[in-house]
């Protein structure tokens, strides 16, 4: 089940991300029950840990099946003022883009 | 499996024998190279033709004292990026003068078939649900090689050869 | 302005209809394969590894694609083309890499065949520069005009090129492949840490031959290449390499991506055993159907044509006048200027190291401006070298000025070859998808800290090399002054070593301590320069010192606060 952002703050959820084959974009899944794809962090469902194992095999089987996306996985983040902070620096990279380029990536058109 | 000669699905007149079960005495039939180190003498006097299968770790020094008995080697790839058997084919060819059929068995994608062909294989199995479209267009979409080989390509120059297909 | 021809008398391999016709079936053989991925009929476990040998990775944000720049030597019109790419299809700039190439960091899978189609325009490719098989070559990029050389490298990285194009046996090698080769008694290729390095030289008959060094490599374990042979005459020289890949590609471990390079395979069979089944191998393929034939050099060698060098004599008037009457340029000359083998010619370094820059970046809009400049000064051709900077090979040394008033102006000038400022560093986190930590803002800090070209030159030769992780693609472990990245419960740390020399004298750096931050790095980076510079006689290197006096006095610098 998805979660709403009010419900979670300082605890780590879970959000399930992967790269768009055909292009590379990084994307995470959305919520609702018709498995799709966004481009920001900002729009994906969240989970709680028990959740998310059902759901990323759910996702993992749609988008590998379907040639849509590679290395679907999950990652941790935290909710802090409606704020989504991937708890790794490399999720937060992925999320934004490159630190070195702030004009660059999902942070430029931020 | 289907199996891949020429370039286009053929009918396979081999059969592959597991440990354990009985080796048809009448037709050509391939055993693993354990069971003939095994049984080696059962297969004296045997008038249908042998085949050996080898684990991509066999390689040919171990195999090449009793190739006068193999009428076909399948060469397993384990995974289609584990490379030995193209060492362990042309080593057949060209060190121990082997001629008989040598087949890729296990994990080979049609990417790999010319690949196959020039290091000596004649034959190779492939995924059940494989696009023989995909083998066959594996012959003819590069025509340019810079090596000599065993498909024997033709000299462009001192370097480059034509590759035939 | 005068756009010079590619290949012809420019000192660049020029391709002819066969080369030609190769490269665009292989354009197109990689379009069928991105359609065969794209339509399911291959897995992505399946496409990666050809992906991958058209140079495309996966990386954080996007595809990258790694354009193959053989053995770092390319003409103007190449150079153009990467920046036209770069304006197409990517966001308007190329990095140049420590294996003198260059990546593109924003591709699309979609747009691939149709950029490999593109550079196929100008006889470039992507062929190799990933995946399990034999990489781009690399050499000295000095080659052709330094003044030490004694053989020609560029000749024999080309013939290994097109030998080890989709080589049929060694194309699904145990891991990565890479060569490198030097032509003087210098190296400035580092020849000892690479899978084989290769010294051309000759003997007193003036006959070329080949020192084999293998089993070299950085990464996790790191090991100085092993001399298994002084002398390959050059007819052996395919023969000798196809029986150390052979033996590699049947005994090399696969069971274990860490240990799968050949480096652990000379470690764990020893030198002299792998020695042994490289001669056994060797004597049983030597003969003439691996036989270089010297037509077959000279063949290649033609192919290059040179530049055509004017007559003329060293340190002209106006040179001279310039340096005097300029300090700004005379101190690029004394740093990134080095002396060509012919009279009155330099070679000159551009830097890609600005102070607070990006190590290697270049924008499009950069590549433009060398390629006009190498039309102008350098017979239309130019190098890339493992340092990431560019080099422009052939200049008279009465258009040096002319030269450096233009870098100059275009932020392309800093004088800091070889200095501290000169720092190596892979992409790191901000990037790729392997990294643990970022390597580029650290990089960035060092360099704006040491901005001032006074005090660089005054350090003088130092190297810093930064790796965001084990994997050492910045090559680290042989800096004087290595960094790696490491996280730590997922805080970027980063550990220091020092003594780390990548040429002749190859030397693995040790760890001078515990990792620190990165701000508690750049701190550290000043405190090891202020204990060099205080300890330093008269001529020495950064590595002198430190080899004279140890680790000691550094090590209770940098850790005196902690």
């Amino acid at each position: 089940m998805a979660l709403n952002d009010q419900s979670s703050n300082e605890a780590v959820l879970k959000a399930i991300t992967a790269n768009r084959l055909r292009d590379g974009e990084v994307i995470f899944l959305a919520p609702g029950p018709d498995l799709r794809w966004v481009e920001r962090l900002d729009d994906a469902a969240l989970f709680e840990d028990a959740a998310t194992d059902a759901a990323l095999a759910a996702a993992k089987a749609q988008a590998e099946g379907e040639q849509f996306a590679v290395d679907v996985y999950a990652f941790d983040l935290r909710v802090a003022d409606g704020q989504r902070v991937p708890v790794k620096t490399r999720e937060r990279i992925r999320a934004l883009g490159p630190t070195v380029r702030i004009d660059l990536g999902k942070q430029a058109a931020a | 499996m289907p199996l891949i000669k020429d370039g286009r699905i053929v009918e396979d007149e081999w059969v592959a024998v597991a440990d354990g079960e009985p080796v048809p005495a009448d037709r050509p039939a391939i055993v693993t190279f354990e069971r003939w180190q095994a049984e080696r003498a059962s297969f004296d006097g045997r008038n249908a033709a042998l085949g050996v299968r080898v684990k991509s770790g066999t390689l040919a020094p171990a195999i090449a004292p009793d190739l006068d008995r193999f009428a076909l080697v399948a060469i397993e790839f384990p995974k289609f990026r584990d490379g030995r058997g193209f060492s362990t084919a042309r080593e057949l060819r060209e060190r121990y003068g082997y001629e008989g059929e040598i087949r890729a068995v296990g994990h080979v994608i049609p990417d790999q078939y010319r690949f196959l062909l020039r290091t000596g294989f004649t034959s190779a199995e492939a995924p059940e649900n494989t696009n023989p479209e995909s083998w066959a267009h594996a012959l003819t979409e590069i025509t340019v090689a810079f090596q000599p080989s065993l498909d024997d390509p033709q000299p462009l120059s001192l370097l480059r050869r034509r590759l035939g297909s | 302005m005068n756009h010079i021809a590619p290949g012809r008398n420019a000192g660049v391999y020029s391709y002819d209809d066969i080369d030609r016709r190769f490269v665009a079936e292989r354009v197109e053989q990689f379009r069928a394969q991105v359609e065969r991925r794209l339509s399911g009929e291959l897995t992505e476990d399946e496409f990666k590894p050809l992906r991958l040998m058209n140079g495309l990775y996966l990386q954080l944000h996007a595809y990258m694609l790694r354009v193959a720049v053989p053995y770092g030597v390319l003409t103007s019109r190449q150079l153009r083309k990467l920046a036209e790419i770069g304006r197409k299809y990517d966001k308007g700039y190329g990095h140049f890499t420590t294996r003198q190439n260059l990546q593109f960091n924003w591709i699309k899978l979609e747009d691939t065949p149709a950029i490999l189609h593109e550079l196929a325009e100008v006889d470039m490719h992507a062929l190799q520069t990933s995946g399990n098989c034999v990489r781009n070559v690399t050499t000295d990029q000095f080659v052709g005009a330094a003044r030490d050389e004694v053989v020609d490298g560029r000749v024999y990285a080309e013939i290994l090129r097109q030998w080890t194009t989709l080589h049929p046996e060694f194309t699904f090698l145990p891991r990565k492949f890479k060569i490198a080769i030097m032509g003087s008694d210098a190296d400035r290729a580092a020849i000892r840490v690479h899978d084989v390095g290769v010294f051309a030289k000759r003997n007193e008959r003036g006959e070329v031959g080949f020192t084999f060094y293998v089993g070299g490599g950085l990464g996790r374990s790191p090991f100085i290449g092993k001399l298994i042979r002084d002398w390959v005459p050059e007819e052996d020289f395919v023969a000798y390499l196809e029986a150390i890949l052979r033996v590699y590609n049947q005994y090399g471990r696969r069971d274990n991506i860490y240990k799968a390079r050949i480096k652990i395979l000379v470690h764990e069979l020893g030198q002299e055993k792998f020695t042994r089944e490289v001669e056994e191998e060797f004597a049983r393929l030597r003969g003439p159907k691996y036989r270089l034939a010297p037509e077959i050099v000279d063949e290649i060698r033609r192919r290059f044509g040179g530049p055509a060098f004017e007559t003329l004599t060293d340190e002209p008037e106006s040179f001279q006048a310039a340096k005097a009457a300029n300090p700004d340029f005379a101190r690029w000359v004394a740093v990134n200027v080095l002396a060509h083998k012919v009279p009155g010619y330099a070679a000159a370094t551009i830097s890609l190291k600005p102070a607070g820059g990006i190590p290697g970046d270049a924008t499009s809009e950069q590549m433009e401006l060398v390629a006009d400049l190498a039309d102008a000064h350098s017979f239309g051709e130019l190098r890339v070298s493992h340092v990431q900077n560019l080099v422009l090979a052939h200049v008279r040394q009465d258009a040096l000025f002319t030269l450096w008033t233009a870098l100059e102006a275009n932020g392309l000038g800093t004088p800091n070859a070889g200095l501290i400022g000169d720092i190596i560093a892979c992409p790191g986190l901000d990037y790729c998808a392997l990294a643990n930590a970022r390597s580029i803002p650290l990089a960035q800090a060092i360099s704006a800290r040491f901005a001032d070209p006074a005090r660089q030159q005054a350090i003088g030769e130092l190297g810093i090399k930064i790796s965001g992780c084990i994997n050492a693609c910045g090559h680290h472990h042989v800096g004087a002054i290595g960094i790696l990245g490491v996280d730590k419960k997922g805080e970027e740390f980063y550990q220091i070593t020092v003594g780390g020399d990548p040429t002749l004298t190859t030397a693995i750096g040790d760890i001078l301590g515990p990792a620190v931050t990165a701000d508690e790095t750049v701190d550290a980076i000043e405190a090891i320069v202020e204990v060099y510079l205080s300890n330093r006689h008269d001529g020495e290197r950064f590595i002198d010192t430190l080899k004279r006096v140890g680790h000691g006095p550094f090590k209770e610098r940098v850790y005196a606060a902690h």
